[in-house]
């Protein structure tokens, strides 16, 4: 086993960095994938709380970074996927208590044991992103399609693509068809002509969102939640498999010319 | 014109763009961006002080562009800079007064011309072109170009991204961010893109905001100044 190291990012905040990780965390850890995610959001972590986890942490990442207690000691392991696990951040400390070189030496250390290393990667372009991002296979830069949201996810893969990280791969999260449709909202054409990376997740606007994450109980385990099946269908793109896009009734735009494209490939979703 | 210096970067302090030092031949070349006099020359003794032991003993040319410059400032820099124990040797500038002001402080005017590499034999039909920059790749936002030559680009211009160029900017794809040609004030510079919707544009000290909103058609377009004012027209082969 060697992990592929995938870090979630965004530049912007409060689009969704953290829900994304936690359900295609879940999401590859349904399909039988041994999976670690690791918050490195130190000092402002919520990736525990998603995942319901909150209440078993004894260790984290500066705990291990600092050496006071051993990488698996950190590693809580999910009580409905036996196969999940989580690296909490510090809730106490903050972001220079980590390096870029201790993330990667600790994501050396993990991946000959497991499939997949999901990073939760803080807002900003500063330690805290660096860190999430030094140790990366493959970057997946969250956005809204929001003219905001996208500015800075522009931003992030300029930094990607200076460091030469990547491949990058995008997710349009929080689509709203009917604004799409009524053109008050950015449409996924839009976005995908100014970012020019290739697109790995459209994930629409949907209340049981935040319902599940409220309850820590991630979405993508609930399988007639819209927005679940479509972290559910990122996940399977990850592992190699051509998933079509799901079809969010999009008038003529990009989505229903993919549909269009893909409807040999049978229902959509 | 003097050697083109040219930085990509992320975006920098205000007075790395007022003041830029570079190695020459002769000593130290100092170029300035924009603002006014009193500001620039600030900001020069201030970089030199901050860097005493560096510039200690220099030899400092100084390309001044377009800044008219009298007897009394030329001295008083040339004083300041003694202090710091730098020597001003030569002042380069666009401006006739300042050069006279200049020859009469004994300061050379002119740099000695780098030595050629091969001599051209130059008739009506060979030209010499200008120094430009290619650059082949989009330029995402936060990214920052700043050239005293011409700019070429090969890609995309996006929000956010930034262009600062002496001369002209061309850019063969959309341009969606800021460009300012002609930053030492060369009302001759354009802009020129295959698809024009800028945050903003300028050429020498004028400023434009274009129209967002409606989509533009997307045709090459050129941006000039005419009268002191930017004109953005349809790009036609004539």
């Amino acid at each position: 086993m060697v992990a592929k190291v995938v870090t979630v990012t965004s530049g912007k905040g409060g689009v969704g960095k953290t829900t994304t990780t936690a359900n295609v965390a879940v999401a590859l850890a349904a399909l039988g994938q041994k999976v670690v995610c690791i918050d490195a959001d130190i000092g402002l972590r919520n990736l525990d709380v998603v995942l319901g986890l909150e209440n078993r942490i004894v260790y984290d990442l500066v705990d291990v970074v600092e050496g006071r207690c051993r990488l698996r000691q950190a590693m809580i392991r999910d009580k409905r996927l036996p196969e999940l696990y989580l690296i909490p951040a510090a809730q106490t400390r903050d972001k220079n208590a980590v390096s870029p070189s201790d993330m990667s030496r600790l994501c050396d250390e993990l991946r000959q044991e497991v499939d997949w290393i999901l990073i939760d990667s803080p807002a900003g372009i500063e330690r805290g992103f660096r860190n999430a991002l030094a140790p990366a296979d493959m970057v997946l830069v969250v956005t809204n399609p929001e003219v905001s949201a996208v500015r800075d996810a522009d931003r992030i893969i300029g930094i990607v693509e200076a460091e030469e990280k990547g491949p990058v791969r995008l997710i349009l999260n929080r689509v709203n068809p009917t604004l799409t449709r009524r053109g008050d909202m950015l449409n996924a054409d839009d976005v995908l002509e100014l970012l020019a990376v290739e697109l790995i997740g459209i994930v629409p606007e949907d209340e049981s969102v935040i319902i599940s994450t409220n309850k820590g109980q991630p979405v993508a385990l609930d399988g007639k939640s819209r927005a679940g099946l479509a972290f559910q269908n990122i996940a399977r793109r990850l592992m190699g498999e051509s998933v079509p896009f799901l079809n969010l009734d999009d008038g003529d735009g990009f989505l229903k010319r993919l549909t269009r494209l893909f409807r040999s490939g049978g229902s959509t979703g | 014109m003097a050697p083109s210096d040219t930085k990509v970067s992320s975006p920098s302090t205000a007075a790395d763009r007022r003041v830029q030092i570079k190695g020459i031949r002769e000593g130290l070349l100092v170029t300035f961006g924009e603002g006014e006099w009193s500001d620039l020359q600030s900001a020069l003794l201030a970089h030199i002080q901050e860097q005493a032991v560096f510039f200690k003993g220099a030899r400092l040319a100084i390309d001044v562009g377009n800044h008219v410059l009298r007897a009394a400032e030329l001295g008083y820099l040339r004083d300041k800079l003694s202090d710091l124990e730098v020597s001003l040797w030569a002042v380069i500038s666009n401006s006739p007064v300042t050069e006279r002001t200049a020859q009469v402080l004994g300061l050379a005017t002119r740099l000695p011309l780098p030595r050629p590499e091969r001599v051209a034999r130059r008739g009506e039909t060979e030209l010499e072109g200008e120094n430009a920059v290619l650059v082949q790749r989009t330029l995402r936002s936060g990214y920052r170009l700043s050239t005293r030559g011409h700019v070429v680009v090969i890609g995309e211009v996006n929000p956010g991204a930034e262009i600062y160029a002496g001369g002209s900017v061309v850019v063969w794809g959309r341009l969606r961010g800021t460009v300012h040609a002609g930053i030492e004030g060369n009302t001759q510079a354009v802009i020129c893109a295959l698809e024009m919707a800028p945050v903003q544009l300028r050429i020498a000290d004028q400023v434009a905001v274009v129209q967002t909103g409606k989509r533009r058609k997307s045709e090459p377009m050129m941006a000039r100044l005419e009268n002191g004012q930017i004109i953005l027209e349809p790009w036609k082969h004539k």
